[in-house]
């Protein structure tokens, strides 16, 4: 088979894998090496379905000894399989990499033979970028659950960052659907590369020279609308993931239907985007906003809403948090204004310094005042104009219809929304109108 | 206002010398434009002369009477593709001038923020060159072609040396004529009048073959989005985008 036909198979087999990110560990060039890595991560192209290409994203090989349901891979689905061999794969890299078509190398693989074989002609592929060719560019590797600790610490080190897929979402579902897989056989290899990071920081800390284990962290994937767990579930478990395994980021990926199996949604269906969109603005709200899942969901409310995103939702619920006065409001505060981004809060902050902030100015400081006008005063003024009742203000943040669209099915009213303050006047009579 | 031409060499220095005629002679222009590029007029010109000793008295009291920042936020303006450009610059100057440090913070006043928005254009264009730059091989050295907005060069420079520390490169911005142009361990930025890539040979046909096989693969059916796909990567750059044009 030739390296054409071979990148073509297993990048398909790639595909659905959603982290590409390069980010994480800034690495200068140096002389007689080739390549670098930037902290902040850096989009090569975009493909059709408009995510960013950073990575040379392909599988070691799609042949695969298990059968989890949910995958392309699985031994029982008749499919063109293939492999590389580690140095085909490595001079693959190289090419591209010297031609500014990537960031680096985002290897995983399907278990050839058995855990350890596998990992080892990952680790080889590794070693040739990274010993013969002095490649400093990035590489996230998928470590190989089951195989031998000796031989993840070897891939660590020669890694920037090695994640394992936790996949779904709660563990009934993930023994239901993956019969070799286990809640456990998956936090293992987490737990036990948070351990060999935190280790591996006390040495850096000890010895500058000591080599960097994962520099760039451990991330983790997980697949959303295969099974019936909840967004509230879904996010409770990816705050104990960043929490107790000090992940850098959880990776939600919409399912796509691959497979004819009982247990999962038809072939054909759909793949809930908007939801995974919706989930990834509440990881990023509790990455960098300081919001808990417990905050912006709950039992009684299970689900992000479809149209509002998270944020302008939890404003609305919280009436007595508003209005926000921009003039004296602290980051944290600003933070939770819909509308208010990191920028924009630190654009507030430095022009507070330069003088006082009138609300004409907003704009231009990079604040979208069309959500943030109903949250906010501005040395005491409010902007002019505003219905302040709850109705008003759910009606108002909404997306306009798109002219001739359908209602979305179990698309919610204001009641729906908000059975807690349904009844009374209370959400109004605590704005100041 | 009076209208009031300035005409200058288009160099830095040159601008930096509008500056300091401005200030020379008490008055303000209403349009500052380059020698070559302007058109006949009818009201008053004054053509700049270009004037070194000038130049650096105006550069040093960037930092001495404004700020590092002021000076930093001066020089990159001027490689922005910013509508009236060097008239922006100096009212940015005579406000920092006037205020001191805090210049840079007041954002909220239309010339302050005008000059963040075209540098931040500039700095977003630059960081989004570093990753649409491609690269072809002619008999081991690598050579590309960029058509930016904004003159980026300058901003692209230290990772592109940093990256490819042992190779010979070139990346050539055909629309400010100017390349960057480096071979083991020397670069620099260079003024180009023309320049002109050879065929490129069965080898590195393949590789692009390669990258258009990898591009068309990645992509996942169910989730097309063209839309989403043309905001992060704008049509703009896609004539130099290896895996954007069939072959
Ligand atoms: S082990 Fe991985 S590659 Fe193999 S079937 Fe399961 S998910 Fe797919």
């Amino acid at each position: 088979m030739t390296t054409l036909e071979k990148l073509k198979i297993l990048t398909d087999a790639a595909k659905y894998d959603v982290a590409c990110t390069s980010s994480g560990v800034d690495r200068a060039g140096k002389a007689g090496a080739l390549g670098s890595s930037a902290a902040c991560g850096i989009c090569h192209s975009f493909s059709a379905d408009g995510r960013c290409i950073s990575l040379l994203k392909v599988l070691f090989t799609n042949r695969c000894i298990c059968d989890c349901q949910y995958c392309l891979n699985r031994r029982s689905n008749d499919m063109p399989r293939a492999a590389f061999t580690p140095r085909e794969l490595a001079d693959l890299t190289i090419a591209f990499y010297r031609r500014n078509y990537i960031e680096g190398l985002f290897l995983s693989s399907g278990i050839l033979r058995n855990a350890d074989y596998t990992c080892e002609m990952l680790l080889e592929t590794l070693r040739i970028l990274r010993r013969e060719y002095h490649f400093r560019g990035y590489i996230h590797v998928k470590a190989i659950p089951g195989a031998d600790e000796q031989l993840l610490a070897r891939l660590g080190l020669l890694a920037d960052r090695m994640s394992v897929n936790i996949e779904m979402p709660s563990e009934k579902s993930l023994q239901k659907l993956c019969p070799e897989k286990t809640r456990q056989s998956v936090l293992h290899p987490m737990g036990w590369i948070a351990e060999r990071i935190a280790q591996n920081t006390h040495e850096l800390a000890k010895y500058r020279h000591a080599p960097a284990f994962v520099p760039a962290g451990q991330s983790t994937q997980m697949i959303v609308g295969a099974t019936p767990e909840s967004d509230f579930q879904i996010l409770r478990l990816a705050q104990g993931l960043y929490q107790n395994y000090g992940l850098k980021r959880v990776f939600y990926s919409a399912y796509i239907p691959v497979s004819d199996s009982a247990l999962l949604p038809p072939l054909g269906s759909k793949p809930p985007l908007q939801r995974e969109h919706r989930l990834y603005q509440a990881d990023w709200l509790m990455r960098f906003y300081g919001f808990q899942a417990q905050e912006l969901l709950d039992e009684a409310h299970p689900n992000l809403h479809p149209q509002l995103d998270p944020k302008c939702c939890w404003a609305l619920r919280h009436p007595e948090f508003f209005p926000v006065e921009l003039e004296r409001a602290d980051p944290h505060t600003l933070l939770r204004v819909p509308g208010i981004g990191p920028k924009s809060m630190r654009a507030i902050l430095r022009a507070r310094r330069a003088g006082s902030l009138r609300l004409e100015a907003l704009p231009k400081l990079g604040v979208v005042c069309k959500r943030a006008q109903y949250f906010i005063t501005c040395s005491g003024r409010r902007p002019k104009d505003l219905v302040l009742t709850p109705e008003a203000m759910w009606r108002a943040l909404l997306p306009a219809p798109k002219k001739g669209a359908a209602p979305l099915p179990g698309q919610l009213c204001w009641e729906d929304f908000m059975p807690r303050m349904s009844g009374g006047n209370h959400a109004a009579a605590s704005l100041p109108l | 206002m009076q209208p009031l031409l300035y005409r200058y060499d288009g160099s830095f220095e040159g601008f930096l010398c509008c500056v300091f005629d401005s200030y020379a002679r008490k008055e303000q222009p209403t349009e500052i434009c380059e020698e070559s590029t302007a058109q006949l007029s009818l009201f008053p010109v004054h053509r700049v002369v270009t004037d070194p000793a000038h130049a650096k008295r105006v550069f040093s009291s960037l930092r001495a009477r404004i700020s590092a920042k002021a000076e930093d936020l001066v020089l990159l303006g001027f490689l922005t593709c910013m509508h009236e450009r060097e008239r922006v610059l100096l009212q940015f100057i005579r406000l920092g001038f006037r205020y001191g440090a805090k210049v840079t913070d007041m954002l909220s006043d239309p010339t302050v923020s005008a000059l963040e928005k075209a540098v931040g254009h500039l700095r977003e264009e630059a960081h989004l060159l570093l990753g649409f730059v491609r690269f072809s091989e002619y008999e081991g050295r690598l050579a590309a072609v960029i058509s930016p907005k904004n003159q980026v060069l300058p901003l692209m420079q230290a990772h592109f040396c940093a990256r490819f520390p042992e190779e010979t490169f070139c990346i050539y911005d055909d629309v400010h004529n100017e390349a960057l142009l480096y071979r083991p361990h020397v670069g620099g930025i260079f003024s180009i009048s023309a320049f002109s890539l050879p065929e490129a040979d069965a080898r590195e046909q393949y590789f692009r073959s390669l990258w258009r096989v990898f591009y068309e693969t990645i992509a996942i059916q169910d989730r097309e989005n063209p839309k989403c796909r043309q905001t992060q990567m704008p049509k703009r750059y896609w004539p130099h985008l290896t895996e954007m044009r069939p072959e």
